[in-house]
């Protein structure tokens, strides 16, 4: 008989034998990366030296990418990795998305959205991370690129499969030569012995395939890196400059239909009823048809047509003859009511504390002086000029999807449940992203297009949304209200500070609408940028409340940094000008014990001319300098915006000198754009972004009425990259957050202005 | 049917009539180079060349075309593309890539009119085409370089 005593032995004994795997599991080194479960895909000659690089006869390398090439460089970026350690002549390499597999799992994006400052590197920081980038390579983990992980992701694994290949043809040349192999080495793409012998990589290409694989590698040192360090030009290049390159949007498999959709105005909403009469009578029109709303996103009404123009038209006759929708809960919802709960949220909760110093209350009722403020950001769409597409043909067989998507695994994932299909019935090809920003790592197009093609009877269908539909149903950069309460001694030092946001959680909200997975609880990226930057002072708190809305938010390059920047660099000059210090210097004083962070800071100055009288602005206007400093992504930067005035009010941003510290600068070249990129993408929504929601209808449609820098807007950018031997980091995201706080900087400096609410607008 | 003159070649198509000349050439003839960003004439990701001047193809209806010229960046060449392109890759100017056909049509246009164009000329002919990832100091780089190449 099983007692109640039996029982719990018994289940203690599982639970402590579940408990042993684990601890067994995690005691185990993190699983190779170097070779896939399924062989690579070949072409002609192409001889597969482990999962990442092919050799072919002709040469030619072709490293393959795990990670969508969307503008910032990573098709190079990465293959230089590789290349590197291979020794392969650059000239010869060429780049092909990869297959989908764990190998290619990124193991650093999670890690990315832990709650760990930078500089904690306690037992249990280093224990999480490391458990957790084991779970991303064996279960929890998927491809994906973002979070400017890719090259400090793939920094390991890239140059030891370029290692273990470049041993592989040396291990070949050594077979054939009837030499020692440790006496062959490879020299660009070609394995060279001292007798004076030497053999291409393509002449040894399949005896190295024949090789046992290599996984022991002896990385090089930096004074060895040959490619590592160089402004090397994009691999993609030369196609984009011929029209060549091909985009989602470019995909054209036979026998293409196109279809366009027209989702409910209302974001959540869907279709109840609509007259399809005059459109399904209109030549060309293949099928009308009604969509759900998927992954988050908002259902509607899809015509299915022989070309976008007719789809489009065809659209605009059904609208024309009025269509009945569901709302859904985001109707009850406008911008005021955004505010209030924000700010109620405020008024109501101490938030939680993602880090807190010292005796905050106590320092603050003893300060000197007390500074207050609030701050505020609005939504902001991505808007990537390749609006939103994904093509797919459903057949029997199964379904091909080709889409520019940042996450492939969890597009077929979804596409398989949108079919009811097995995941291996559902090829996903990988083409160049027109832009991504962040929208696409979401899928809900990508769902959306597979049931749109599964009612076309075999033939693939391209879903094209218009540039409204693309504007008005994003995920977007949450809304934020922000407080600060900081206190200053007599000598004008920072010795206290509050601070409490309210904000939407987009972590939830994408684990729910595409993992199926429940509140984390806590979001890092809800708070990043203002409990781990690292100044030092003795008692502050920095905590955050997530208020729940039924607008949709996602990931919008630099995420949470990319508002909380501009609070905390803004705020923190509103307390140098309290304590009548000079911005730079108030900064340096709590930085002492930061010297990387200080050198980046110094070398801004210097550059900017920081102190010095700036020129007036060619219109005769005055100018000025406004500095911030921001860390994300494991990188370092302050920027140095020249601002003046110009007519009507508006803003005038002449220059912006920007110094990163970002490791080891793998392609200086492609730090430089990302830099440029970055800060363009910034002072667009410093000055001039914002979405704005009525009754749950989003109000901005075109470039036009939610506009971006354009060339006549742009400034002069000067770059500086700090030289480093560190791991590298990101760079993708990073230029981005500082540049809102360095232009209202600027303009505080200018005008005694302190503009407190994004975008930036001159009373 | 209508017979259209594309880099240099006369097409006939079928599309109807009242079909915008991008979509003609994305969906009809395949020329995928020309991007579609808008529709409405606002981000220029559509530009070509209608008789050799800089105009947005999502707007231009194919009933009204008649013998114009169409350029389109898979037709793109002469002296000023050849010299624009040099630029282009020399400087590496291309993040995403989406806007830059267009970007190139508006520059080749703009060399061809102004031979060596000043600051505010090519902000001028330049601004109508958006780059969502902010290559506009090193489009304005490369189109200097390619006048001072060109005419130097």
């Amino acid at each position: 008989m099983l007692t109640r005593r039996t029982f719990l032995i018994g289940g203690l004994g599982v639970a402590g034998a579940a408990g042993a795997l684990v601890v067994g599991w995690s005691a185990l080194p993190l699983r190779q990366r170097l070779v896939g479960s399924a062989p690579l895909p070949v072409q002609g000659a192409e001889v597969p030296l482990n999962g990442w690089v092919k050799v072919s006869s002709d040469n030619s390398v072709t490293v393959m990418m795990c990670k969508a090439e969307m503008g910032q460089g990573i098709y190079t970026g990465a293959a230089m990795l590789l290349a590197d350690e291979m020794d392969a002549d650059w000239t010869q390499v060429k780049v092909q998305q990869s297959p989908i597999d764990k190998i290619y799992n990124n193991l650093d994006n999670i890690v990315g959205d832990l709650p760990f400052r930078p500089d904690d590197h306690s037992v249990f920081e280093e224990l999480t991370v490391w458990m957790l980038r084991k779970a991303s390579r064996d279960f929890v983990g998927t491809m994906i690129t973002g979070g400017s992980t890719s090259i400090n992701d793939l920094w390991q694994p890239m140059r030891e499969a370029g290692a273990s290949a470049r041993m592989m043809l040396c291990g070949a040349a050594a077979e054939q030569w009837h030499v020692p192999v440790g006496e062959c080495r490879a020299e660009n793409s070609r394995v060279l012995h001292p007798s004076g012998r030497s053999a291409s990589f393509g002449e040894l290409a399949e005896l190295a395939g024949q090789q046992s694989l290599q996984t022991h590698v002896v990385l090089k040192t930096p004074a060895q890196f040959r490619l590592i360090g160089k402004p090397v030009k994009r691999i993609d290049g030369p196609s984009k400059l011929d029209g060549s390159a091909k985009f989602g949007i470019d995909a054209l498999p036979d026998g293409l239909l196109y279809a366009s959709v027209l989702m409910c105005p209302t974001l959540g909403g869907t279709l109840k009823d609509c007259d399809d009469s005059v459109a399904r009578a209109l030549p060309g029109v293949v099928k009308v048809l009604k969509v759900d709303a998927y992954n988050g996103g908002t259902g509607g009404v899809a015509v299915i047509a022989e070309n976008v123009f007719i789809a489009m038209y065809a659209l605009d006759a059904v609208a024309a003859l009025g269509i009945e929708w569901n709302h859904g809960a985001a109707a009850d919802v406008s911008d005021s009511d955004v505010v209030r709960s924000l700010t109620d949220a405020l008024e109501h909760s101490e938030g939680h504390a993602y880090y807190s110093r010292g005796d905050v209350d106590g320092a603050l009722g003893t300060a000197a002086r007390v500074v207050s403020a609030e701050y505020r950001a609005p939504y902001l769409a991505h808007a990537p000029l390749e609006p939103m597409n994904c093509t797919v043909q459903v057949t029997d067989d199964g379904a091909k999807v080709w889409v520019s998507t940042q996450v492939p695994a969890l597009a077929r994932k979804q596409v398989a449940k949108v079919l009811h299909m097995d995941t291996d019935k559902v090829e996903v090809q990988v083409l160049l992203l027109g832009g991504g920003f962040g929208r696409r790592l979401e899928v809900d197009y990508v769902s959306q297009a597979a049931a749109i093609a599964s009612e076309a009877d075999g033939r693939p269908v391209q879903t094209i949304w218009s540039r409204p539909q693309d504007m008005t149903h994003d995920f977007y950069r949450p809304a934020c209200v922000s407080r600060f309460r900081a206190g200053l001694n007599r000598a004008g030092e920072l010795v206290a500070w509050r601070n409490l946001s309210a904000s939407q959680s987009a972590v939830a909200a994408s684990l729910k609408r595409n993992y199926g997975i429940p509140d984390p609880l806590c979001d890092r990226t809800t708070v990043e940028g203002a409990f781990d930057q690292p100044y030092e002072w003795p008692n502050l708190r920095v905590a955050q409340t997530t208020v729940e809305l039924p607008v949709p938010v996602g990931f919008w390059r630099s995420v949470g940094h990319s508002h909380q920047a501009f609070f905390v660099e803004s705020f923190m000059d509103e307390l140098a000008a309290a304590a009548g210090k000079d911005p730079v210097e108030f900064r340096a004083g709590l930085l002492e014990h930061h010297p990387r962070h200080l050198a980046v800071l110094r070398r801004a100055a210097v550059l900017s001319n920081w102190g010095r009288p700036l020129a007036r602005a060619p219109d005769g206007a005055a100018c000025a300098r406004g500095i911030a400093l921001h860390e994300a992504f494991g990188s370092i930067v302050a920027q140095v915006a020249e601002v003046s005035i110009g007519a009507n009010k508006t803003v005038c941003v002449r220059r912006v000198v920007c110094v990163v510290d970002c490791g080891t600068p793998v392609n200086p070249n492609l730090i430089r754009q990302q830099v440029e990129g970055g800060i363009v993408f910034g002072l667009s929504a410093a000055l001039y972004e914002a979405i704005t929601i009525d009754h749950g209808q989003v109000q901005q449609q075109y470039y036009s009425d939610f506009p971006i820098v354009h060339m006549d807007d742009c400034p002069v950018i000067d770059t500086d990259i700090m030289s480093s031997e560190g791991e590298p980091q990101g760079v993708g995201e990073i230029a981005t957050p500082p540049i809102a706080a360095a232009v209202a900087n600027a303009i505080f400096a200018l005008t005694g202005q302190r503009l407190r609410t994004l975008p930036l607008q001159l009373a | 049917m209508l017979t259209l003159d594309i880099n240099g070649k006369k097409v006939m198509v079928k599309s109807d009539p009242a079909t915008p000349l991008l979509w003609v050439l994305r969906c009809e003839l395949g020329m995928t180079g020309t991007k579609f960003g808008c529709g409405i004439g606002v981000c220029g990701a559509c530009t070509v060349h209608l008789d050799g001047a800089a105009q947005v193809s999502c707007l231009a209806v194919i009933s009204t075309l008649g013998n114009s010229r169409i350029t389109t960046i898979e037709g793109l060449g002469g002296a000023e593309a050849v010299a624009l392109k040099a630029a282009w890759s020399n400087i590496d100017v291309v993040q995403c890539g989406y806007c830059q056909s267009a970007q190139l049509m508006a520059a080749s246009a703009l060399l061809k009119q102004k031979p060596t164009p000043s600051d505010k000329d090519i902000n001028d002919a330049m601004s109508n085409v958006v780059c969502r990832c902010g290559t506009y100091p090193r489009i304005r780089a490369a189109i200097h370089e390619a006048a001072r190449k060109k005419t130097g």
